[in-house]
């Protein structure tokens, strides 16, 4: 037992040797999204400075714009590898296991990018830590949204951390806790949008469900294209059991994204019956937001990678890797198509009245632009310093499998059978699956 | 009780010519009234019946006086065909509160018509319904904007407002602007802040605008004119939006001035003589 409690401390941090190793490209990579990140914290700062009002794209009746997507996309895509890990390494399933300390880390990574672009969007960001705690209105979304999505972060962190020591039974007590806390945070946010009722085109129960599947499908898609990028990375890190487990995930993502193609289907047609709701529909479908909801949203997030994930069979990695980095703008998109159309009618345009016939426009502006390539150049920054200083998620590897011991098809790590235990009582009663 | 038995089958037809027109109103009148009909009043009109359904329950009043939850219950009548678009409420209200040029909390929506015989175009002005259930204050995540417990005013504590700008959304009248001064959300107050907690009755627009349009008051009190405005019959009331179940207080009507007059049973009223009231 003490070796492996040996091996595991270690939790194969490499530390910044890792990046003295890494090859010149990688490190000039990893440099500009850095740069981008601080030009964009900086952009975002004198945007505070100067007030957003006179910077930003958003006026009285589209408040919500770049920034609240940008900030969508980052906790939908968290919450969606919460989601997908859980599969593995909360409910047991064996074949998901693999990705689990990848997709823990980076969907603590998403989320905290999620709040650095929420930062600059928030006008007085330092006194909602402060009101939510000592003024809470509890029939708020925001406040719930906010407030769950806090504690998410602390127990994937936890989770994260025991993860790592291999602790499985506290880990998976915590992954649970931070997968029930991130549906009722994510449906929460959904539910930001769907208790609108002067908003048409969100209100009501579609919106929390839609994204709760939605996030599942990102979440698949997010570990897809971090996985086999990794493995252009450091081709090492994949493995028979890597490999199962991105067939598997193939597998569900291509389920996952045939459901939100449903999902959008009938909001399209539903949509078109109701006035106000068609209004918006007629902009996405053939108006202002045509191309972003055909190419992109479509094409882009649900009919190529669909076709693609189905073609590679799950084991042509190139392919999964175009397929689902080309989805992750898609997915961006999609959220972009959620939030902003969402305000183009008026309220009073069912009043009759000249100033609300028309549909209200949103450009987003250079300022909202690089305050969101601060959160997502953070988020890459951070990816591309995890895969070398975390040595590609991977634990230590065990040349020489100690006595008793054998490597887990599961997680990956050194499992130690009992007297007269199989190798498969082993992992059951390493990762508490009963 | 017993009740002599008719066998309806060898009564004589009466025929329709013997029943008087009035008793045919009646008959009309009631089936109307099942149908909801004459209760509204108005099956042409666009808007709402939230108003007037409000008004015409328990016609007596005492009873309708109870179903106010607050005191004064502050509230807005405002007679769409006495707005000329002249703007001067909109002035006095930027001026009074100190609105920004980027914002307003009251503005002047116009609705052109084409085809009618008297008129082309028609003036509505909008401002913060200060709803009964008001959907900003739900949504606000940390109680920055909230109701008056006493007057029912939707008001701001500036302080605690986060800037999430949920309310903005929330609000289905668009009266919700973020200003900068105030480092906060702002919004119509029925000039709270700066008239009515300093003893004056009248908010800035309702004593600004020349012809009465606005007309602003205590829904409690039974001699009040906001309240002999919204509880008669004789013309229709309605809300804005009535569909999204916020409760308004901002209660709007045509506002044609003969019946008003005679609503009014020659009380004094603002439109005659503005300064002096």
């Amino acid at each position: 037992m003490e070796i492996m409690v040996n091996i595991s401390k270690k939790w194969g941090y490499h530390g910044i040797d890792a990046l003295k190793k890494a090859s010149p490209g990688y490190l000039m990579l990893m440099g500009a999204f850095a740069l981008l990140a601080v030009a964009g914290a900086a952009v975002g700062v004198h945007g505070m400075v100067v007030g957003y009002h006179h910077v930003y794209g958003v006026s009285r009746e589209v408040p919500w714009g770049l920034l609240i997507s940008a900030y969508v996309f980052c906790v939908v895509t968290s919450t969606g590898l919460c989601i997908i890990s859980s599969i593995g390494h909360v409910f047991g399933g064996e074949a998901f296991m693999p990705i689990a300390k990848r997709a823990i880390f980076m969907s603590i990574i998403f989320i905290l990018g999620g709040f650095c672009i929420i930062f600059f969007d928030i006008e007085n960001p330092f006194r909602m830590a402060i009101y939510n705690v000592i003024s809470p209105n509890l029939s708020s979304n925001m406040w719930w949204m906010g407030t769950l999505y806090g504690a998410y972060l602390v127990f994937m962190i936890i989770e994260y951390y025991f993860l790592l020591e291999q602790n499985h039974s506290i880990s998976r007590l915590m992954g649970f806790a931070a997968l029930v806390v991130g549906i009722a945070a994510h449906s929460n946010l959904g539910a930001v949008f769907g208790m609108l009722h002067g908003r048409a085109f969100w209100y009501g129960p579609y919106l929390p469900i839609y994204f709760i599947f939605s996030a599942a499908m990102s979440g698949g898609c997010a570990i897809l294209f971090v996985t086999t990028l990794a493995a252009k990375i450091n081709p090492e890190i994949m493995n028979q059991r890597m490999e199962r487990a991105m067939q598997a995930i193939t597998q569900v993502t291509a389920f996952l994204i045939s459901t939100i193609i449903f999902f959008t289907i009938w909001k399209i047609i539903t949509g078109m019956v109701s006035h106000d709701k068609s209004l918006v529909i007629m902009a996405l479908v053939s108006g202002d937001y045509a191309i972003n909801f055909w190419c992109f949203e479509v094409f882009l997030g649900m009919v190529l990678p669909l076709y693609l994930l189905i073609r590679s069979r799950g084991n042509n990695f190139g392919m999964i890797m175009w397929a689902t980095g080309l989805m992750m703008i898609g997915i961006f998109f999609m959220r972009y198509d959620i939030v902003v159309p969402g305000q183009i009618v008026s309220v009073y345009h069912s009043l009759g009245v000249e100033e609300a016939l028309a549909l209200r426009t949103y450009m987003p502006s250079f300022h909202e632009f690089m305050a969101t390539l601060f959160g997502l150049s953070f988020i890459c920054f951070a990816y591309f310093a995890g895969e070398k200083m975390l040595n590609g998620h991977q634990l230590e590897k065990h040349e020489i499998v100690p006595e008793g011991g054998y490597i887990c098809p599961g997680c990956g790590a050194i499992h130690f059978m009992d007297e007269g235990e199989s190798e498969e009582d082993a992992m059951r009663r390493h990762h508490k699956i009963w | 009780m017993n009740f002599p038995k008719i066998d309806l089958n060898k009564l004589k037809n009466e025929g329709t010519e013997s029943v008087t027109v009035k008793e045919r109103r009646n008959f009309l009148k009631l089936g109307f009234a099942i149908t909801g009909v004459y209760a509204s009043g108005k099956i042409l009109s666009l808007s709402s019946t939230y108003g007037v359904a409000q008004a015409s329950e328990g016609s007596g009043g005492a009873d309708f006086v109870e179903k106010y939850p607050y005191n004064p219950h502050y509230s807005m009548v405002i007679r769409q065909s006495l707005c000329i678009d002249c703007e001067k409420c909109v002035d006095a209200c930027n001026k009074t509160n100190h609105v920004p040029e980027y914002g307003y909390r009251t503005r002047i929506l116009t609705r052109k018509y084409q085809g009618q015989l008297d008129k082309k175009v028609e003036f509505i002005p909008v401002l913060c319904n200060h709803c009964n259930d008001a959907p900003c204050v739900r949504a606000c995540p940390t109680k920055a904007t909230y109701k008056d417990p006493v007057t029912g005013i939707v008001r701001m504590e500036s302080k605690k407002c986060i800037g999430c700008k949920t309310c903005m959304l929330a609000c289905p009248y668009d009266a919700r602007y973020f200003s900068a001064a105030r480092h906060a959300i702002d919004k119509c107050d029925f000039c709270w802040e700066e008239r009515l907690s300093k003893g004056e009755t009248q908010t800035g627009c309702s004593s600004a605008c020349p012809t009465g349009a606005r007309t602003f008051g205590n829904m409690t009190d039974p001699d009040n004119i906001v309240f002999k405005l919204v509880h008669q019959l004789q013309e229709s009331v309605w809300v804005l939006r009535p569909e999204d179940g916020t409760k308004p207080n901002i209660f709007y009507m045509k506002g044609n001035m003969e019946s008003v007059d005679n609503i009014l049973k020659g009380q004094k009223f603002k439109y005659s003589d503005p300064a002096k009231s």
